[in-house]
């Protein structure tokens, strides 16, 4: 009586297993599709930042933070990256950010239509948000397996896999913000005639835009916590370097590559909330 | 006088299904029986009443007692469950989404009790909004904008934030917001009540000279006896989502028609609200100049009183006489004319009793209340005006 009875067996993988390989037979063309636009961005920013000289890049860090933070803050962020330079991971942190950057892009695209969408359909939360919750706590390896078999091996299927993740937050706090809109300030709007949709652009959004700014941060963070994992499927990036540093047991590229990860994070950190905070509206 | 907005029988339910709960209602359930077998509110219940056009019509009521859900009926923020709404003749419940965009551009305009400005947008950003979702052009809503901030005293913070102003000068904006769009109808949901005591009174007074220059026809929520009184042409006294007494304020407090309004209004100074033709009587006792001395003394005799104000025959005021001068003229062989006294108080009909105060404390004659052509109308003892004051 102590074991669970073998007789209640449920096989639900198998039925997600199907639904995949029907999606990857009639549909491979639509990822095909999807999956080749996605790298043509990718790898155009990733040029495009590796063909920029290091010293401006440098230089474009040290005046964002300057001018969004102070001037010690510039010089700091400026020395990590030299730093990072330092250990020979210049072109691969180019490589992380353009992932990291298109990643974001389609979190953002995606998710604050989605988030106001949410706002506006009550009813749709009761499923929305235990996907959400879906998304961010299943273990990242297990969405690798059906976007391998989408996209094959490489980047693509690592922007997705790193988009499924930093995604709800950015559809989160677009909810958080445009819900929280003070009821009288929405009542204003409709009492003077707005219609839904001028009340959304002239009033609910720029409530919303300081919580919708720390979605973009939060997006951000999530993004760059998903390099690591996204490398075991062949992204080239920082987190290949880790992978490789632990599957030699080589514990200087581990901590070099390691920490680059963190500077890369606390400088994309500082910098996106610093921005999001020039939109906070003081309440007094 | 003409009809603004006519409200028939306006029955607002709050909760899932209140169409089911109609039914209930007027069958006579109580609303706490509603809700607790439903969990339906009633906000409003078979509400009716008219405002004129001009007029400030103030509904007052404690919290929960459904001004503020009427209010909002007005300008379909709530959708009535049923009844009718009539302004300018025509039923804005029936109204589909362009109609009612419309009605809320051109014809109404809000305040609101916590401002519910724009914190994003400046002052006049603010006052252009009702324009801009108009679509009016930027050169002139920004003009119109500038000589509203004038109206309500605000010019030379234009380009603030609402978060740069004091409390009175962000309702101000508020204020500004509403007449901007030049509505012919002003809902002002308990516009001043967030604010502290001196500056309400400074904001009371100051719409009463703005009303009194733009003549909009306005209705004023508020919770505030006192407030309701001071603005009020005519007041409505709500509780539990029914209207139970509408009037002028002296009428509703000379007659309260109920018990609950009685007490409601036992806080109010009654000598800034009663008026002199309130407590004014018609006196026994009136002698014409004509009569002469005989006459006079006989009607003071038999009416007990020691003076009598004296008309002439197009019953204007000419004096008053006491009856120990009369006596003494019959003896002397003066005439009535000859012992009139002067040294008497006038006061017109609408003049507040709180002004009458002092005269009636130090004077020894009664107050006379005369019209513009120095027409006698009544008399005021001074008995009656500190009367009014218990």
């Amino acid at each position: 009586m102590t074991n669970f009875p073998a007789a209640i067996s449920f096989k639900i993988g198998i039925y997600v297993e199907y639904f995949v390989k029907w999606l990857m037979k009639y549909y491979g063309n639509v990822f095909d599709a999807i999956g080749a636009s996605i790298l043509w961005f990718l790898l155009n920013i990733e040029k495009f930042l590796i063909w920029l000289p290091w010293w401006i890049f440098v230089l474009v860090i040290f005046i964002m933070g300057w001018r969004i933070k102070k001037f010690m803050a510039g010089l700091l962020y400026a020395a990590l990256l030299i730093l990072i330079g330092g250990f020979g991971y210049w072109e691969l942190m180019m490589s992380t950010l353009a992932v990291v950057l298109i990643s974001v892009v389609i979190s953002v695209v995606i998710g604050i239509p989605l988030g106001i969408f949410i706002t506006y359909n009550a009813k749709i939360e009761v499923f929305m948000k235990p996907t959400l919750d879906a998304m961010q706590t299943m273990p990242s390896f297990v969405y690798l397996i059906p976007a391998l078999l989408l996209f094959g091996l490489g980047k693509v299927p690592a922007v997705f896999a790193t988009t499924i993740y930093s995604l709800p937050p950015m559809i989160r706090l677009t909810e958080l913000g445009v819900r929280n809109v003070p009821k009288e300030m929405v009542e204003a709007a409709h009492a003077f005639g707005s219609s839904k949709w001028q009340t959304l652009v002239k009033v609910q959004l720029p409530q919303a835009l300081p919580t919708i700014m720390t979605g973009i941060n939060q997006t951000t963070m999530m993004a760059l916590a998903m390099v690591v994992i996204s490398s075991m499927i062949g992204a080239k990036g920082l987190g290949m370097e880790v992978l490789i540093a632990i599957s030699r047991i080589d514990i200087a590229r581990g901590f070099e590559s390691g920490l680059s990860i963190v500077i890369l994070a606390i400088i994309i950190d500082r910098l996106s909330q610093g921005i999001a905070n020039r939109y906070k509206i003081p309440e007094k | 006088m003409t009809v603004k907005i006519q409200v028939e029988n306006l029955t607002k339910i709050f909760g899932r299904n209140p169409k089911t709960v109609l039914t209930r209602l007027k069958n006579g359930d109580s609303k706490d029986a509603i809700f607790k077998e439903t969990g339906h509110t009633v906000g409003l219940n078979n509400v009716s009443f008219e405002v004129n056009t001009g007029e400030t019509f103030v509904i007052m009521g404690l919290s929960g007692s459904g001004k503020s859900t009427l209010a909002r009926c007005l300008n379909l923020l709530n959708t009535p469950t049923e009844g009718k709404i009539h302004v300018d003749g025509s039923n804005i419940v029936e109204y589909n989404k362009n109609e009612l965009r419309e009605f809320r551009q051109k014809k109404v305009g809000m305040v609101f009790q916590h401002f519910g400005l724009f914190t994003h947008r400046t002052v006049i950003g603010n006052v252009e909004y009702g324009l801009e979702v108009r679509g009016v052009s930027t050169q002139e809503r920004s003009e119109i904008a500038k000589k509203t901030l004038d109206t309500v005293g605000l010019e030379g913070w234009e380009y603030r934030y609402p978060r740069e102003l004091s409390g009175g000068m962000r309702q101000r904006v508020g204020l500004a917001r509403a007449l901007a769009n030049d509505p012919d109808i002003l809902l002002m949901d308990e516009p001043f009540s967030a604010l502290d005591p001196l500056i309400r009174r400074d904001m009371q007074l100051e719409l009463l000279d703005i009303q009194a220059k733009l003549k909009k026809t306005i209705v004023f929520i508020t919770h505030d006896v006192n407030e309701a009184f001071k603005l009020g042409d005519r007041v409505a006294v709500m509780k539990d989502g029914v209207i139970e007494q509408i009037g002028v304020p002296e009428e509703i407090l000379a007659q309260p028609a109920n018990d609950y309004i009685a007490d409601f209004v036992q806080d109010v100074d009654k000598t800034k609200i009663l008026q002199a033709k309130n407590i004014m009587v018609k006196p026994n006792a009136l002698v014409s100049l004509k009569d002469g001395l005989k006459v006079a003394v006989k009607e003071m005799q038999t009416n007990g009183i020691s003076s009598v104000f004296v008309v002439d025959s197009e019953r204007k005021l000419q004096g008053l006489v006491t009856i120990d001068d009369t006596i003494a003229a019959i003896k002397e062989g003066k005439t009535l004319k000859e012992i009139l006294i002067k040294e008497y108080e006038t006061t017109s009909a609408g003049t507040c009793i709180q002004e009458l105060i002092p005269i009636a404390t130090y004077k020894k004659y009664p107050i006379a209340v005369v019209d513009e052509e120095n027409k006698f109308m009544g008399i005021i003892m001074r008995v009656s005006v500190l009367a009014a004051l218990i």
